[in-house]
């Protein structure tokens, strides 16, 4: 028996979905081999989970154990002469750079929120707004350890376990946690970034301006007004921003300490933050986005390329610049559907994407538009080329259609080449994504996860609704994994 | 069934028959997953292969062959039942019986096990059901009672004197979770057309199991604290109600 005091409902970020697990939040590796022995007592699963933020069912499973990592959050050694850190997995992102700044150090990726786990990070191999110059956050990762379904701790590196180093940064928690990861920081010289918001009136100059700054921005980041139509459609608003050199900031120390990074809890010095989420509901639906979008669009049409510094954290973490904004969405959540496309492909599909939008009365509140390169781990969803990211509100009343919308542009999406991002994914299906399913590497992947794992002990709602099928639930009371 | 029905995963206990069975097969054409659960193997697994026949899905419905009066065997199994499903947002207790009981008859042995089956196995499958309910801020909880249980009357002391309690006890558990996000709903069925009811004469307002169980789960959709099968039951269970019992004994219903 399972006591029933673990039992939790989880949520997926987004808060579209949720599951009920038995979750266990342990501080030690002893406390993880603890979770392995009880799953294998109970004959249930591990989803692993690290601060949840996944947008959808990336880190949930239903009716089975929760693994969150996010207590085993020690910093274990920090150099800041050569910017080594070593941390354990439930270290966020905003605990790092906190630690890290006023040593002249920043995390060389970072998503657009500080809430993320390094563990969860890791696992879904993240980017930012610099994917096309430096990669993913895989590839500023030297080493970490892996423990295993079996229990044995394994150290693995680009020289040491070399396939499993490139299967399990991507691998989305699937072949073994994280115990602790080693990440070489970016140097920085000071705490702001040279930015300069560029107008863009059109989808096809979104393309050509981020095309063109690639050599020059250190970061390039598009927002679309996703209610741009006809010559307007794709229009919005591109930031590039730069690090700036040694000598260029004559206050580096200052800018460079934590208090001059944190967000403000007020805004304009007055309206508290915490309860913006709240002014924001009555335009959380289409006239009010449109309205707020098209003010958005239009003041900074008006006031141009006007060049600013901003803090690496304004920057970087604008999705945390409202303390939890998702909840203007209302009861039913959003999700996030983001497609990464070849650079050949790409700006058909997002006309077409934005179009079908549109047509079927279903307009994205907001479009992220980003640079990316190929990365060489094995479950990568990076191509040479953009991402669109796009976040629908859901309810009650357009969940199925809104499924529906979205498996209608996934099959327009995969025609053209393109890949998804389980860290976003709520809607793929494995009928949907066959061919993505034999491919040999993701079966290199399959092979390698029952190499490890024989016995299916990691598996995630994601997981069960890509990799096995709706039914997987079934099988898996049929092929006897769970106790009588 | 006009509106879709709003849960996924269901346990239906005491589904092997009658109104019971009904709610399962409604539930399972609804799309739900449903969990079957009753002492009889046998009827539960021709049940189960009925509704999977009729659904096209084999899965749609699992058998778990349970004896209420067993109430230490609940807590395991519906953990487990609420693995096999993968999940849980319904818990249906239609488990009952109504011994015939003569006019003079005072049998413990008889009314002990009404009390068993009636209350104490309602108790053993809808508290873990409302402690789960609660712990996820959602789901739905239906007991079916009996307009029986309305008022002691003369035929069944035991029998309505169960109802009475299963009504007190699901109206207290609608008290503590309620706040929670969970609904608890009282079915009262009047007489329906089941083995229970089988060569009995004298039924008012005699209704089929498949048009009660439409009925009653339609209520529950819509969130209704206690729903009459059928709603005429209502009113005339409200005006019996509140006869004086220095009346009501005069009377023979």
């Amino acid at each position: 028996m399972l006591p029933a005091d673990r039992l939790e409902r989880v949520w997926s970020w987004g808060g579209a979905t949720s599951a009920m697990s038995w979750v266990y939040r342990p501080t030690t590796i002893g406390g993880l081999h603890e979770v392995l022995a009880l799953a294998r007592a109970e004959g249930r699963t591990i989803g692993l989970r690290g601060a949840g933020q996944s947008y959808g069912d990336a880190a949930t499973n239903a009716e089975n154990l929760c693994l969150d990592t996010s207590r085993m959050n020690r910093i274990l050694e920090w150099d800041p002469a050569s910017g080594r850190i070593r941390v354990e997995p439930g270290v966020t992102i905003g605990q790092l750079w906190r630690y890290t700044i006023e040593d002249g150090w920043w995390p060389p990726v970072v998503s657009g929120t500080m809430f993320t786990s390094l563990g969860g990070a890791a696992a879904m191999n993240i980017h930012g707004k610099n994917n096309w110059k430096v990669g993913t956050i895989g590839e500023h990762v030297e080493a970490f350890e892996l423990l295993l379904p079996s229990g044995e701790i394994v150290r693995c590196s680009r020289e040491e376990r070399s396939d499993l180093f490139h299967a399990a940064i991507g691998g989305f928690g699937m072949l073994g946690c994280f115990t602790s990861l080693t990440l070489r920081l970016k140097r920085i010289h000071s705490g702001l970034l040279e930015v300069e918001p560029i107008p863009i009136r059109s989808l096809g100059e979104m393309f050509d301006v981020v095309e063109e700054r690639m050599d020059a921005a250190d970061y390039l980041v598009g927002w679309v007004d996703t209610f741009g139509r006809g010559r307007g459609l794709g229009r919005g608003l591109v930031h590039h921003a730069t690090y700036l050199r040694d000598g260029e900031d004559p206050m580096a120390a200052q800018t460079l300490r934590v208090a001059s990074q944190e967000l403000p809890p007020t805004l304009m010095g007055v309206v508290p933050k915490s309860l913006m989420w709240l002014a924001m509901r009555p335009f959380t639906n289409d006239p009010g986005v449109r309205l707020v979008n098209a003010t958005k669009y239009g003041l900074s049409a008006l006031e141009g390329r006007r060049r600013y510094r901003q803090s690496h954290v304004g920057f970087a973490f604008l999705l945390d610049y409202v303390p939890d904004w998702k909840r203007s969405y209302g009861g039913g959540g959003l999700i996030q559907y983001q497609t990464f496309l070849p650079a050949a492909t790409a700006r058909d599909v997002y006309r077409e994407i934005l179009e079908r939008s549109h047509r079927a009365g279903l307009t994205p509140y907001l479009g992220v538009f980003k640079r990316h390169r190929m990365d060489p781990f094995l479950m990568t969803h990076a191509v040479d080329g953009y991402s669109l990211a796009l976040d629908f509100k859901v309810t009650a009343r357009n969940r199925r259609r809104l499924w529906e919308h979205a498996a209608d542009l996934t099959r327009v999406v995969l025609d053209a080449g393109g890949r998804f991002y389980f860290a976003k994914d709520s809607t793929l299906t494995a009928s949907q994504l066959e061919t993505y399913l034999a491919e040999e590497r993701v079966q290199r992947f399959l092979a390698l996860k029952r190499r490890l794992d024989p016995e299916g002990l990691l598996v995630t709602d994601l997981y069960r609704r890509i990799f096995r099928g709706p039914d997987a639930m079934d099988k898996e009371a049929r092929d006897g994994r769970i106790s009588p | 069934m006009t509106a879709p029905l709003p849960w996924r995963h269901a346990i239906v206990v005491g589904a092997s028959s009658g109104l019971g069975a009904a709610v399962a097969r409604q539930l399972a054409a609804g799309g739900c997953r449903v969990a079957l659960v009753a002492r009889r193997a046998g009827e539960l697994a021709a049940l189960a292969r009925d509704i999977g026949a009729a659904t096209g899905d084999p899965a749609r419905a699992l058998a778990f062959p349970h004896d209420v009066t067993h109430g230490d065997e609940v807590p395991a199994l519906f953990q487990r039942i609420c693995h096999e499903l993968g999940g849980l947002d319904l818990l249906v207790y239609a488990a009952g019986v109504m011994p015939r009981v003569g006019a003079d008859e005072y049998d413990l042995a008889k009314d002990r096990s009404i009390v068993e089956v009636n209350v104490v196995g309602a108790m053993a499958w809808c508290n873990p059901a409302a402690e789960r309910f609660a712990r996820a801020g959602s789901g739905t909880l239906v007991g079916i009672s009996s307009v029986a249980g309305d008022r002691g009357r003369r035929g069944n002391p035991a029998y309505t004197a169960s109802k009475a309690a299963l009504d007190t006890y699901l109206e207290a558990v609608r008290n503590r979770v309620a706040r929670l996000g969970v609904r608890v709903v009282t079915v009262k069925p009047g007489p329906v057309d089941t083995p229970m009811t089988k060569g009995m004469d004298r039924l008012p307002l005699l209704v089929s199991a498949e048009a009660a169980a439409t009925e009653l789960l339609a209520g529950a959709a819509r969130g209704r604290r206690v729903v009459y099968v059928p709603a005429k039951w209502r009113p005339i269970m409200f005006v019996i109600r509140h006869i004086p019992s220095f009346v009501f004994r005069h009377l023979d219903i």
